[in-house]
């Protein structure tokens, strides 16, 4: 089994549209216990059992972290994924048994922070739901800027306004409103920590010039899903096992492994934990490296892939595994 | 050079420029010609933005060499404890973008990463350089008492008295080495005191 992915059998406590393209999910313990406690910035692995499929994806947990009768997650539909995010809007319902992997957190809060300032992007406001809860409960210094397509779109803009007042700031893609970032960063007391969730480029962006401003880079926190890439199917060999595999074109590498039967290490499924981490033994082909563990120098030697994220194109392909 | 150590015990490495808005040196005695030589390495008017905050050591040297640098601000302080004040006051009103470079003794490295660390600065985004003695600040674990540059191993508390062995042992909180009773089953066995931290 792999680490820190015990496995919480839950039901579906509540299904709730919250807007055009973004549904929330709740989970309870069917024994009626207690959740396991968790921290502001963790995520969950849900397993989508979908007919002869297995899908297994992260999603940050948005409730508040003082509240484990129920894990909370919202799952933004996208229309031309690999289809996990399609399985939870049109087939998952109140009542529905599921599993979901114990929380693990890859994007906490530095408590020693004096001041935390959050960005968010979209769907990346669901981890800073638990944290800005967690902080206001213990009276945190927080300020979070939330950038949004339009305000019907603003999932959880509303709430958040409501709970925390001008400590949430909302910019409207479609008002043509941007965040001043260099101003902002330049005006943050010392001891500020910074968190940013998001699409990629707004990622890059802030740390980009978060490090050009002088921002140390223990100060500044991201967390990024790379959700698996449909692709190319391509043949693999696991050397360890013994076995020969295919990945199909709307299957991670991983999950094709894990098809098979071997069952290697994981905990984020998007790249960023460095749990599934393998050495690659030969290979005649190109690799499509999609994660954000591996260092650039790792993605050209050739002798490394993550499985989560990253795939294959080429003749032959042997993993140690 | 310090030597290597248990994990606890501080490294330091060279000074190098960072990217920042607002850079401040802190150094004694010889701390000072880290900051020259890093000089070298740094962009043209790096120093327009810098202030340096130079304690001399006994020679009074080197305070000519930083002035030449035409930092923003430059301060000189008779003793750490004379500056910390300011210093305390200049975090306080700081904002992200400021970094920080120390350089000279161990003692003032130390001294100096305690207020940072309080001001909300994570210890490894702190440039540091040592230069000049290896004496060592030293808390006593028995009576808590710090006894400022310790040189010689073992070690008396100056405050309960007692034979301390030094060790590599730190604590970044206290800005000290921890002392630990040396002959503590027979206080009559007196090990030999050789002066290695110099």
């Amino acid at each position: 089994m792999s680490t820190g992915t015990t496995k919480l059998d839950v039901v579906v406590s509540d299904v709730v549209p919250v807007n055009d393209l973004v549904s929330r999910f709740h989970f309870r313990r069917r024994d009626g216990n207690l959740l396991p406690t968790f921290s502001g910035g963790a995520h969950v692995v849900v397993e989508m059992r979908d007919g002869e499929r297995t899908r297994l994806n992260p999603y940050s947990l948005m409730g508040s972290p003082l509240d484990t009768r129920e894990y909370t997650i919202s799952v933004r539909r996208d229309d031309v994924g690999r289809g996990g995010s399609l399985f939870m809007h049109r087939s998952v319902k109140p009542g529905m048994e599921m599993v979901v992997s114990y929380p693990v957190n890859l994007f906490s809060l530095d408590l020693r922070a004096k001041k935390h300032l959050m960005l968010a992007g979209g769907i990346g406001i669901t981890p800073f739901m638990a944290q800005t809860a967690q902080l206001a409960a213990e009276g945190g210094n927080f300020e979070l800027h939330y950038t949004v397509r339009t305000a019907s779109l603003g999932t959880y803009a509303d709430v958040l306004r409501a709970r925390y007042d001008r400590r949430v700031r909302l910019y409207h893609d479609d008002l043509d409103e941007r965040i001043g970032l260099d101003r902002l960063l330049s005006t943050q007391p010392l001891g500020t920590h910074l968190y940013v969730c998001g699409p990629a480029g707004m990622i890059n962006w802030v740390r980009d010039r978060a490090a050009a401003l002088g921002w140390p880079p223990e100060t500044v926190h991201f967390e990024h899903f790379a959700a698996p890439q449909p692709g190319l199917p391509f043949d693999v060999t696991l050397a360890v096992s013994g076995k020969a595999i295919r990945v199909d074109e709307q299957q991670s590498l991983l999950e094709a492994i894990e098809a098979a039967g071997v069952d290697p290490p994981y905990l984020c499924r998007g790249g960023v934990c460095g749990q599934c981490e393998t050495n690659v033994i030969s290979c005649d082909g190109k690799f499509i490296h999609n994660d954000h563990w591996l260092s650039e120098e790792e993605h050209r030697s050739g002798k490394k892939i993550m499985p989560c994220v990253s795939r294959f194109e080429g003749r032959s392909l042997v993993l140690e595994r | 050079m310090a030597a290597k150590s248990i994990i606890s015990r501080p490294v330091y490495g060279t000074l190098s420029p960072q990217p920042g808005k607002h850079h401040l040196f802190i150094a004694d005695a010889e701390g000072a010609l880290a900051i020259a030589e890093m000089a070298g390495r740094a962009p043209p008017r790096f120093f327009d933005d810098a202030e340096v905050v130079f304690i001399p050591g006994p020679d009074g040297k080197h305070t000519v060499a930083l002035e030449a640098l035409k930092p923003a601000q430059f301060h000189q302080a008779p003793s750490f404890a004379s500056l910390l004040p300011r210093l305390r006051q200049t975090l306080a009103n700081a904002h992200m973008g400021l970094r920080l470079y120390l350089s000279g003794t161990e003692g003032l490295i130390g001294q100096a990463m305690q207020v940072a660390l309080e001001a909300g600065i994570d210890h490894t985004s702190i440039q540091t350089e040592h230069r000049g003695s290896l004496a060592r600040r030293m808390q006593c674990v028995h009576c808590k008492g710090i006894t400022e540059n310790v040189t010689t191993q073992p070690a008396t508390c100056a405050h309960c008295g007692l034979l301390l062995l030094v060790r590599d042992h730190y604590s970044r909180r206290i800005a000290a080495f921890q002392g630990v009773c040396i002959n503590a089953e027979d206080r009559s066995e007196i090990p030999p005191m050789e002066e290695i931290f110099r």
